[in-house]
């Protein structure tokens, strides 16, 4: 086989196996409740935990796996760059468009796929305000959204302290925060 | 006073997200296997969950479609071409796999108006669910394209890998959603 038709069947099987990934993240997506609409307001009116005790319970158990690949030098981090001003301006924008649809971008998928048709009209938001977005062209290298440029940057690296050490202690501090909520939360 | 506001302003002390039901599996198995999941990814793609940018690619390859020099000529565009990518798949799969998820739990909706939307705003509240579905939708993909993701790029992925970017963002994800949500549904 050729270079370039290696290069090809390469990409078809990446392509694949994104679309097998998907099926997997839609199916456990709806199956964890967060397609409801009802289960994502309710979230963010502090009665219904479901989204939380997912993402805690997600991020904990992807941490320790992602980090013990990395030090077996089996994968690297794939993290984005921190820009202060812009994530938390970004991310306090994100949130109240979240409220009014109440599905996020990867919910909204799995919505969709359970039938929810108002999933539909968010899509068209997301598609139009994305182009809104290029047009506005903020740009992070000059002005107020390059404020707090801190590049590709962990919390450990951040406080200085080891990797492992760090991980240990927030681990253990995620699975209290998940023993409160679970302790408190009606659901 | 108005009768039907007399109801919305009594029902909104009494309509509970609780009372609508809940996911079909635990929170803390559906975490655990996203969790288990995004080491998948990693492992096997070099690649990490996450939804947003797949409506910014859909909106450049529309925008291309109408209007293909002034589409491309766009900064945003320009630096990430819209394109059949593994995200891309990631994020077409969440549809079915959501759907097979609600087809096997007896879940499908079918329906426009969330249940819990429609005891809140009436049955009739189309127009003012499409206002907030599509304006949520801009909010979230401005929100998202300036954090530089969404909740699961950031708020899974990214915290996962412990990036200080995708911490502040996925915060402000709550702290921007929590005031919209309780305006909605508690005011």
């Amino acid at each position: 086989m050729s270079e370039i038709s290696k290069e090809k069947e390469q990409r078809r099987k990446q392509l694949a196996l994104g679309l097998l990934f998907g099926l997997l993240f839609g199916f456990f997506l709806q199956k964890g409740g967060v397609g409801k609409y009802h289960v994502l307001i309710g979230q963010l009116l502090l009665e219904d935990f479901t989204v939380v005790k997912i993402m805690l319970t997600a991020i904990l158990t992807g941490m320790i796996g992602a980090f013990w690949m990395v030090r077996k030098g089996w994968v690297e981090l794939h993290i984005k760059p921190t820009r202060i001003a812009a994530n938390s301006v970004g991310g306090l924008i994100f949130g109240a468009g979240f409220a009014l649809s109440a599905y996020c971008p990867g919910t909204n998928a799995a919505a969709l796929g359970q039938g929810n048709f108002d999933a539909l009209l968010v899509a068209f938001g997301m598609i139009a305000g994305s182009y809104l977005y290029a047009e506005w062209n903020p740009g992070f290298k000059k002005g107020f959204f390059s404020r707090g440029d801190l590049g590709k940057v962990t919390i450990p690296e951040m406080m200085k302290v080891g990797r492992w050490p760090f991980i240990a202690v927030f681990a253990v501090l995620l699975a209290v925060i998940l023993g409160v909520i679970d302790h408190f939360a009606v659901r | 006073m108005n009768d039907s506001l007399t109801v919305l302003l009594a029902q909104s002390a009494n309509i509970s997200s609780l009372d609508y039901p809940g996911p079909a599996w635990s929170p803390y198995l559906v975490g655990f296997l996203i969790g288990v999941l995004s080491w998948l990814t990693l492992l096997l793609s070099k690649d990490t969950l996450g939804a947003s940018s797949s409506y910014a690619a859909i909106s450049g390859a529309l925008g291309k479609l109408f209007a293909k020099r002034h589409t491309l000529s766009l900064p945003y565009f320009k630096d990430n071409p819209p394109k059949v990518s593994w995200g891309l798949m990631l994020f077409i799969g969440i549809i079915p796999g959501a759907f097979i998820a609600a087809y096997t739990g007896n879940e499908l909706t079918g329906r426009w108006l969330p249940a819990m939307w429609e005891a809140r705003f009436g049955a009739d509240s189309h127009g003012l669910r499409a206002v907030t579905a599509v304006s949520g939708g801009i909010l979230m993909a401005i929100g998202a394209r300036l954090a530089g993701g969404c909740t699961s790029g950031h708020g899974i992925s990214g915290t996962l890998q412990l990036s200080v970017g995708s911490w502040i963002a996925a915060i402000g994800f709550f702290l921007g959603g929590i005031p919209v949500a309780m305006l909605l549904f508690r005011s």
